[in-house]
């Protein structure tokens, strides 16, 4: 204990007397929230959406057999009722409910107009406004098809609600991928280099040559990292609340605990490749195409996942912030509790214990 | 104290051959040198024998323990300094020492006897950062460090490579301190004149021992007269010292040529000079001398590739 303690105090006293790594550290999250806050149109294809069918009539069906025969959109199912939408939401597969109220196509057939609904989950922002247009296109298309040799036109109004964020709002999205990627890029980066430095300053050599476990020095290299990025979570989410006006919906011990799972995974990650790695430049060049790329690629976070090749997709699954990124989005924006992320946050810990356990078997004893 | 068996090493799937078949034994309170110049393969056999890496064949034991099965019981007792400045440079004097006394289970107070000599010499800088002091400094901190759990063997790697010629007689002054109180000690190093400080020496070469003994039974081992030479034009010297049929063999030692000759009578050695001087040598030097640890060395190391 007096041991781990000491190699603690030492880890504090290489982290916060590197003053300029210190500022990096504390300033990106900072920086990147101010700086950034853009938002990127995509295309999307086959997102599953729910139909509630109130009218049940020619139009209706015609309509929504055309939507799902489009490459765009799947229907999941058709629901009962309007009640059911907020659940089928929550779930986190539908990206959008199509409603056609009672009396659709006799309404169009007597007083020339008609109204259906369409709600999209606009915590994605740019799925949710490209879906959207794609669902008018596809009605308005409908409605010419039926217009022809008709003297007075009918018309088919489309009403648009975003759900989770009315105000379209994309820092929504951008907040969640951004704690992903500063987190990933922290803790990984700084403990990859930070077992590689004692390596190439040769303490490694001294420390071997002692009774020393290596449990304690992975475990001494974790603490000064998690609560750096603890802090920067804090600041993360005390500028989205003060600088972009936009509180957490959800629990923030939750928030707070996977945060902390997620530190822990980064860190075992960044354990291992400091542990596989000879020099500070391979080290810090590895934790770069572990983190950032993957990051902004595959977590969903820049690019839709649904949208890409299946071999990305499954690729996708072992991107530990791509799991981090789902469940921040759903307790930031959605306000879901720890029932609809059980799974994501599962996975998370087995990463974390994967990566721990190979870390410690592949520790070196000697020096070759 | 440390028994050497048989040991080879070799890097790169055994085509650069380290240590071969190295054996030696080590007594206890001895301070045992290693002598040989870079790349003889002392840094891999002190590595070897802190367990830090594993021989390819051979066997050796450290304070009774073997270096393999019992490795654990090795890096308990034994101090080491690697030829490299390797504690942390960002933390203090006082920080490094306090930290490894830690990690060895003991505390500054409890073994501040024993650095004493060495470690209040840096004392009055113990808030500096070791970063920031001088060679001589680091290297008396890295000792203090590596002392500081009282080990029964203490291994150091070329300890006085680049430091001045004022802290290295202090350093081995302070070896003898430490054998005193009953510590032994294997020190390696590529400067001959160090030898004669040792109890005994090994001279390595090549992964090679060339001798093993006491420095002055390796001088006295020599068995043949050696002469000092000097002259104004010490290329030409050379050229001719090397040309000429009496000469058996002439190094380079500073300002003088070290001769050894086929005929070591007086007649000989005089119409050596006569020669010399005919091919207008002024000034010549030139008398007996008693050889040192490094003729023995160089005299060994053409032995061994004749």
């Amino acid at each position: 204990m007096k041991q781990l303690l000491s190699f603690i105090k030492k880890e504090f006293y290489h982290v916060f007397r590197d003053r300029k790594t210190l500022l990096m550290l504390f300033g990106l999250p900072i920086a990147q929230i101010i700086l950034f806050g853009f938002a990127l149109t995509n295309e999307i294809k086959n997102a599953k959406i729910v139909v509630v069918d109130y009218a049940k009539d020619e139009a209706s069906r015609q309509i929504a057999d055309k939507v799902d025969a489009s490459t765009y959109f799947d229907i999941d199912k058709y629901l009962s009722g309007h009640e059911e939408i907020e659940e089928a939401f929550r779930s986190g597969k539908i990206k959008m409910a199509l409603i056609f109220p009672d009396h659709f196509y006799s309404d169009l057939l007597h007083t020339n107009k008609a109204q259906v609904q369409v709600i999209a989950d606009a915590s994605d922002l740019n799925t949710a406004t490209t879906l959207t247009n794609y669902i008018s296109n596809i009605i308005t298309d409908y409605q010419s098809g039926l217009n022809k040799g008709t003297t007075i036109p009918y018309r088919i109004v489309p009403e648009i609600r975003m759900l989770y964020n009315p105000q379209l709002k994309g820092e929504h999205t951008f907040i969640p991928g951004m704690m992903a990627m500063i987190m990933m890029i922290i803790c990984v980066m700084m403990t990859a280099i930070s077992i590689v430095r004692e390596k190439e300053l040769g303490t490694m050599e001294i420390l071997l040559v002692s009774p020393f476990k290596p449990i304690l020095v992975i475990l001494s290299k974790f603490v000064p990292y998690l609560l750096i990025s603890l802090m920067n979570v804090t600041s993360i989410l005390l500028l989205s609340k003060f600088f972009l006006n936009l509180p957490v919906q959800g629990s923030i011990v939750l928030l707070y605990a996977i945060s902390f799972i997620f530190i822990i995974t980064s860190l075992c990650l960044g354990l291992l490749i400091s542990i596989k790695s000879e020099s500070q430049q391979t080290a810090m060049f590895i934790s770069l195409m572990a983190t950032l790329l993957p990051t902004l690629l595959l977590s969903g976070f820049m690019f839709p996942i649904e949208n890409m090749p299946l071999p990305l997709q499954i690729i996708s699954n072992i991107v530990p912030s791509k799991w981090f990124y789902v469940i921040v989005k759903s307790i930031m924006i959605k306000g879901s509790g720890f029932q609809t992320i059980w799974k994501e946050t599962l996975i998370l810990c087995g990463m974390a214990l994967f990566l721990l356990i190979v870390s410690l078997r592949s520790f070196k004893i000697r020096l070759a | 104290m440390v028994t050497v068996e048989n040991l080879t090493k070799s890097y790169s799937e055994g085509k650069v051959k380290a240590i071969t078949n190295l054996t030696f034994r080590v007594n206890e309170g001895e301070v045992f040198g290693m002598i040989g110049p870079d790349g003889a393969g002392k840094t891999t056999l002190f590595r070897i024998l802190t367990t830090l890496l594993l021989p390819d064949s051979g066997n050796a034991q450290v304070a009774g323990f073997d270096i393999q099965k019992q490795y654990k019981n090795i890096r308990e007792s034994v101090g080491y300094m690697p030829g490299k400045f390797s504690l942390y440079q960002d933390l203090t004097v006082e920080e490094n020492l306090s930290f490894f006394a830690t990690v060895f289970g003991t505390t500054i107070e409890q073994n501040y006897a024993l650095i004493k000599d060495i470690y209040s010499q840096i004392e009055p800088f113990r808030k500096r950062k070791a970063g920031q002091l001088s060679g001589g400094m680091k290297q008396k901190l890295a000792l203090s460090c590596a002392l500081i759990h009282r080990p029964k063997v203490l291994f150091l790697d070329e300890p006085t490579t680049g430091v001045d010629a004022v802290s290295r007689k202090e350093f081995w002054e302070m070896l003898r301190r430490l054998k005193s109180q009953g510590i032994t000690i294997l020190v390696s190093t590529p400067y001959m004149d160090e030898a004669s400080l040792c109890d005994r020496i090994a001279l390595i070469q090549n992964g090679s021992i060339l001798s093993i003994n006491t420095p002055q039974a390796v001088t006295s081992a020599f068995g043949e007269k050696l002469f000092g030479i000097k002259s104004e034009m010490m290329y030409t010297l050379q050229q001719d010292l090397r040309s000429s049929s009496v000469v058996k063999s002439c190094n380079a030692f500073g300002e003088f040529y070290h001769l050894t000759l086929k005929d070591t009578s007086d007649d000989a050695s005089s119409a050596l000079l006569r020669s010399l001087k005919e091919k207008g040598h002024q000034s010549l030097e030139f008398e007996e001398i008693t050889p040192k640890i490094e003729d023995c060395f160089i005299k060994l190391m053409s032995e061994g590739s004749n």
